[in-house]
């Protein structure tokens, strides 16, 4: 790179040469994000193409069930500690802090009235989707980018079958049910610690709570939330394989593949979360 | 480009160009590889031996030129079209390869699956202890490939791999890292598949005592290029200063 042209004085004139340069570093000093940026193009197209190919895979014989079924067991009934944990505590968080400033205003008895529509819109799917997301979309990265740098999946193609039907579809679908599930789980879960909080420190009895949430809450309330989770599912799956698919770099590739994966569904889920949620404000 | 017009042609990789990045891997290569022969390809590491491979079976394409397998330009084909190149054309791997999360059984019942969805369970299980027989590793069905040693990897590796009966066995530097005599039974298998199947191998390897054994002619990839080929007394008495300098390290 050439040498830092000194800075022109304010009412100095630049020369054509000085002008060159000038621009030259500029150039210089952005072009790094631009090969980002084009990277990052890059790879979003790439995600976008792997979903495509992944969701017409699932029609096509034979039946990716089976396959499927495993996924689920595998992604999502050894992430049920996790996701109800998390719930549990976030559950339990949420009362406290809502019953505490709304005993200010002496409300405290709508309590769940809050708490279900901060879980069931927000929190239930958000959380889920980041605790789970993270466990599910790092695992499925190092499981198929180990499989990659192992020529596992050269191996697949060699022998007449499409590895995206046989690695992604399973793994797409599972995530599009189980996250779902899970989330309607934490529902249950993080309601349910609400209850005990409020009842020990408010003295507000169990009937009243889940009486006033669940009079409060509609359908649309909880099928948003669900429809959000599904919407995470897929995210958490597809930056996943395409992690994995495009791992470079031996064991370390697999390493910066599955931290990559964790940092991008998080922004990922965040992002989507307020597109979708103003969508469905807009219902 | 042209397809081989000798009928005992049945590979030609006609002037090929790749590049990775910056770092170019061929600049013209051009081999024929005969019906029913083993051909060595020789060359120091990172020279683009396994590249050639790949790109007879479609999972890497070259940046120009052709790679024609019985009549038919590869690098035109779909993935539809490879998926037939690929029944015929058999590949094990360098480091085997086995898919771990199956058993050593479904792993040579993967290709019969997919190529022949009409066997049943009994004709799967059979044809897969047949193969093991073949390699000399009978009654190994239930073991996982972790369970196994490098040689036994290689072995089950070419059990999956000749399991729809290919007529192409394209083997990926297959006695690098095993011992003397696991590499002395990789190399009677390699001898004995083309004796047996009648089958056609293209063996990538810097072993030089291994491509002696196996054998009928070799071919010195250097320089971005086939430079020699012919066969093993040939190659021997070849001046050639790349074929020399990669024989005479041998000797020291």
């Amino acid at each position: 790179m050439a040498a830092r042209a000194p800075r022109p004085h304010p009412l100095h004139e630049p020369s054509e040469t000085e002008l060159r340069l000038m621009v030259q570093q500029e150039l210089e000093a952005i072009l790094p994000w631009s090969a980002r940026l084009r990277e990052a193009i890059v790879a979003l197209g790439g995600m976008v193409v792997m979903f495509a190919r992944a969701v017409t895979r699932a029609f096509s014989r034979p039946s990716s069930l089976g396959a499927t079924a495993w996924q689920v067991e595998a992604l999502g009934v050894r992430s049920l500690s996790i996701a109800t944990l998390t719930a549990l505590f976030a559950g339990l968080v949420l009362s406290l802090q809502f019953a505490f400033f709304m005993a200010r205003f002496g409300v405290q008895h709508t309590v769940g009235k809050v708490v279900v529509l901060t879980l069931f819109r927000e929190l239930g799917p958000v959380l889920t989707a980041l605790t789970v997301g993270a466990r599910i979309g790092s695992g499925i990265t190092a499981e198929l980018g180990s499989m990659q740098v192992t020529e596992q999946i050269d191996a697949i193609r060699a022998l007449g079958a499409d590895p995206v039907k046989k690695l992604v579809t399973p793994r797409l679908l599972a995530c599009m049910v189980v996250m779902p599930a899970l989330t309607a789980l934490a529902d249950v879960f993080g309601l349910s610690a609400g209850s005990v909080v409020v009842y020990t420190q408010y003295e507000i009895p169990f009937e009243q709570y889940f009486r006033s949430a669940i009079e409060t809450a509609t359908l649309m309330d909880f099928g948003s939330g669900i429809a959000k989770s599904v919407v995470f599912g897929g995210i958490i799956a597809v930056v996943g394989c395409y992690k994995g698919f495009n791992v470079s770099g031996g064991t370390e590739g697999v390493g910066r593949g599955t931290t990559e994966t964790v940092a991008i569904t998080s922004v990922a889920v965040c992002l989507s979360d307020f597109l979708l949620t103003k969508l469905f404000l807009a219902l | 480009m042209s397809a081989p017009t000798a009928s005992d042609v049945i590979i030609r990789y006609d002037e090929l160009w790749k590049a990775f990045g910056q770092k170019k891997i061929y600049e013209g290569l051009t081999l024929d590889v005969k019906k029913g022969e083993t051909i060595t390809v020789i060359g120091g590491s990172g020279t683009g031996k396994s590249v050639m491979l790949k790109c007879l079976i479609g999972l890497l394409f070259p940046d120009r030129g052709g790679v024609w397998f019985e009549g038919v330009d590869v690098t035109t084909l779909d993935e539809n079209h490879l998926r037939e190149v690929r029944k015929k054309v058999a590949m094990v791997f360098q480091g085997a390869a086995l898919f771990d999360s199956l058993t050593v059984a479904e792993n040579i019942a993967y290709p019969l699956r997919e190529h022949l969805p009409e066997l049943s369970e009994d004709e799967i299980a059979a044809r897969v202890a047949k193969n093991l027989e073949l390699i000399n590793l009978p009654g190994i069905e239930a073991m996982k490939p972790s369970d196994l040693s490098g040689g036994m990897k290689k072995r089950v590796g070419l059990a999956r791999a000749i399991a729809i009966e290919p007529e192409v066995i394209l083997w990926d530097e297959p006695t690098t890292g095993l011992d003397p005599i696991s590499t002395r039974i990789i190399d009677d298998l390699i001898v004995s598949m083309s004796q047996r199947l009648g089958c056609t191998s293209i063996v990538v390897t810097h072993d030089m005592d291994s491509a002696f054994r196996v054998s009928d002619r070799i071919a010195m990839l250097s320089q971005r290029k086939i430079v020699a080929v012919g066969t093993v007394d040939e190659m021997q008495a070849s001046d050639h200063p790349d074929v020399r300098a990669f024989f005479d390290a041998r000797k020291d």
